[in-house]
């Protein structure tokens, strides 16, 4: 088993999303990490997903994928010819003995403080999953209240953009 | 960004309609000559302009299902999309079950469905199912429309998406404002569907990498499936086979694609296929894969399956290419092209001088041929036998006439024992197995081609679930045939029973030789009831069934239960391990 991201370029259209999210459980895939946004063409959504499987079942369900209407295009991104990021929310436990060293931790990766109360503190970081869990790892002997994270967004390195000759116009067949 | 504007022309018009109008001038547009459907409180508005179309007939069935079915007999026995309508919740959810056959065995279709007012979607409202959200793993696409402004697109689309690339249902979800509103109709004159490219030319290099194979193998097969028949391609597989002299066998779903009385004809493969197709898929060294899926059916276990077979695999749709079975010359494409073009390319070789040679192979399976034909055994007790049954209503109807099945025995020995000469005659729920099916289908094929002949082939249990569209048949004249093959029985689950439940035969006995009595209940509906219990009046009964042609006919053949469908590969095992009657396996080799 090895982890693939894809990145899957469809028609901002009402239902999109269950397609797409439905079909991988249909076909007994889990998802580990997704997420949806918009693109800089106004009706293209971009869904970006992170799935554990085989290469062949990864072939199959990229293209019972590609038979979805609503679905432009899907291109896998490796993690060395891509850029990959999650954000995530961390509400760590901080009174005034311990809050200098959490800031401390924050600073060595780069994140920031976006919130502070007299008994926590909510940390704010960004990069690959990799980093996020090292400092989960280093905040956690302070106690960790509460953790949101966003699924992983990723985008090719280089000058070519994926959304090229995308969306060409079918003619009438029938 | 490219994006296909909607392009006016004469089809535009300024006045003022509603969007039922619009609807039923869309599916004009979209050349319906024919619908299946029931009205409903969401469906209603469209009800009411479709009194007034002259150019669109509806028929109306006794139950959604029927609509289902009868648009999937239309669309396979005329090539044409099938339409069915349905108001919202239960009538959409009726669907379900067709529009899931439909999937399964590619069937151009398009449903219409009612759904509530757009302000009452997401409330639980009467009547309320959603109808996208349930069919969206089961339809090739759907849409839901709230706006009276968008109708024709989106049947305009779902036509395309139907009848292009592998055909399949799609479902149109109309919400009642839409309907009522006020709108204009524009029918689109380019689509806008930028996901969609289906490929239909293969390409060239692996058009020449298939025929080299041919070439080089010892022992291939033409393994053709159903696609074949969705995509015309009989012509071009008779020219194909011909010119090769290639063995050929046509799956369940393929049966008419190539004529049964072809002498390269092995017939049906898989679990009850017959001895010499089974074999030559199984000893192959190459696979010609035509519109085929490997299903499990055909192939038993797949890790034993035609062990030493290369794989060419044709077809339209990339996502079955290696799905199963690996192929060794992938080709996307419509298979009738592919084998149009293979025959150029395989004559050029032939000019140049370079032919395969099969003799050794014909050899082998002229033997399995010879020594394990088709068969069955009549009961000792002078009953009735299904099998030959159902071979006398294929041998006296002729090779015009339409069969559809339903599910079960009655549906293989109807594969079996009925040859099959030309495509689109035989018609059956392959991939989903739907009982139930015969029927409607039957009577949507007759509504298509109201000259053919059409017959039903139906078991006991398959008919009782779908039998009141007989009141439909004989209310608008759609006079088809039924032959019943009733053995009181659930009879494939029984025959499972059988052999691996130790003849326990838990909840199969339907009791149908007492209740209901089939000839009074054609009778209740207005058809001519015939029974037929003896051997000798099968001929009779089945000739004055085919001279009824006023009314719908109902034959309640009354046969013997033990009857088993034979040969048999057990659900898991090896093709190797196929049993031409019970403990009774072939010798593949022959003893000299």
């Amino acid at each position: 088993m090895s982890r693939h991201t894809l990145s899957v370029l469809v028609e901002d259209k009402p239902g999109v999303l269950a397609r797409v999210s439905s079909l991988f459980s249909r076909r007994g895939f889990n998802i580990e990490s997704l997420a949806v946004g918009p693109t800089e063409e106004p009706e293209v959504s971009r869904i970006t997903i992170v799935v554990t499987v085989e290469s062949l079942p990864l072939e199959q369900v990229t293209k019972q994928l590609n038979k979805l209407i609503n679905v432009l295009k899907i291109v896998e991104l490796d993690d060395d010819s891509a850029v990959q990021r999650q954000i995530m929310l961390v509400k760590v436990k901080a009174d005034s003995h311990s809050r200098s060293q959490i800031l401390e931790v924050a600073q060595l990766f780069r994140a920031k403080i976006v919130d502070v109360a007299l008994d926590a503190v909510t940390i704010e970081a960004t990069g690959k999953n990799d980093k996020l869990a090292a400092l989960l790892r280093t905040l956690e002997p302070y106690g960790i209240k509460e953790i949101v994270q966003s699924g992983l967004v990723a985008l090719s390195r280089g000058g070519r953009a994926i959304t090229d000759r995308s969306l060409r116009p079918v003619d009438r067949t029938a | 960004m490219t994006q296909a504007g909607s392009v006016t022309s004469a089809s535009e018009t300024a006045e003022t309609i509603t969007g039922a109008q619009s609807l039923i001038r869309a599916l004009e547009y979209a050349d319906v000559d024919v619908i299946f459907g029931i009205p409903g409180g969401a469906i209603l508005p469209a009800y009411d302009p479709l009194m007034d179309s002259t150019k669109i007939r509806h028929i109306l069935v006794r139950h959604e299902q029927a609509a289902g079915h009868a648009a999937e007999g239309y669309a396979a026995a005329t090539g044409r999309v099938g339409v069915c309508m349905a108001t919202s919740g239960p009538g959409a959810t009726n669907l379900v079950t067709p529009i899931a056959d439909a999937h399964m065995d590619s069937v151009p279709m398009v449903a219409i469905t009612g759904q509530v007012p757009s302000s009452a979607i997401g409330t639980d409202a009467f009547q309320e199912a959603d109808i996208r959200g349930i069919t969206m793993p089961i339809t090739k696409h759907n849409f839901l429309v709230t706006d009276a402004a968008d109708i024709p697109r989106a049947i305009a689309e779902a036509f395309h998406l139907a009848s292009t690339g592998r055909p399949g249902p799609v479902l149109v979800d109309i919400a009642k404002d839409a309907l009522q509103a006020s709108t204009s109709f524009q029918w689109p004159e380019s689509l806008n569907l930028p996901g969609y490219h289906p490929v239909t030319r293969p390409h060239a290099k692996q058009v020449r990498e298939a025929a080299r194979l041919i070439l080089e193998s010892h022992r291939p097969v033409l393994y053709v499936g159903g696609g074949v028949i969705r995509a015309n391609g009989a012509p071009a597989l008779r020219a194909l086979a011909e010119l090769t002299g290639l063995p050929v066998v046509t799956t369940l779903m393929a049966r008419g694609a190539f004529p049964d009385s072809h002498p390269q004809h092995l017939g049906m493969p898989g679990m009850h296929g017959t001895v010499s197709a089974v074999g030559a898929l199984q000893k192959s060294d190459l696979l010609v894969t035509l519109g085929a899926r490997f299903d499990d059916r055909v192939t038993g276990k797949l890790a034993s399956f035609a062990p030493d077979a290369s794989v060419i695999h044709v077809d339209i749709d990339p996502a079955e290419i290696s799905k199963n079975r690996y192929a060794d010359v992938p080709i996307v494409g419509d298979v009738g092209e592919f084998m149009t073009e293979l025959v150029a390319v395989l004559q050029a070789e032939y000019a140049a001088g370079r032919h395969g040679d099969y003799a050794a192979w014909w050899s082998t399976i002229n033997h399995w041929r010879d020594t394990y034909p088709l068969g069955y055994d009549l009961p000792d007790d002078g009953g009735l036998s299904p099998q030959l049954v159902i071979e006398r209503v294929g041998a006296l109807s002729g090779p015009e006439a339409i069969f559809a099945s339903g599910v079960g025995q009655h549906q293989m020995w109807a594969a079996q024992f009925i040859n099959y000469e030309n495509p689109r005659t035989w018609l059956n729920s392959g991939g989903l197995g739907t009982m139930g099916y015969a029927v409607p289908a039957a009577m949507g094929a007759k509504v298509g081609l109201p000259d053919t002949t059409v017959w039903a082939i139906d078991g006991d249990g398959c008919f009782q679930m779908t039998n009141q569209e007989l009141a439909t048949c004989t209310i608008n004249n759609i006079p088809i045939k039924v032959a019943l093959i009733n053995n009181s029985s659930l009879g494939m689950v029984r025959q499972w029973q059988t052999l691996f439940y130790d003849k326990r035969y838990s909840q199969t006995d339907l009791q149908s030789h007492r209740f209901p009595d089939f000839v009074k209940l054609a009778e209740a509906y207005g058809c001519h009831g015939l029974q037929c219990d003896s051997p000798d009046q099968v001929d009779v009964t089945i000739e004055k069934a085919l001279a009824l042609n006023d009314a719908p006919v109902v034959i309640d053949f009354v046969v013997h239960k033990d009857a088993m469908v034979w040969p048999m590969v057990a659900a898991g095992a090896s093709n190797d391990d196929i049993l031409v009657a019970r403990e009774m396996a072939p010798k593949w080799e022959r003893e000299d």
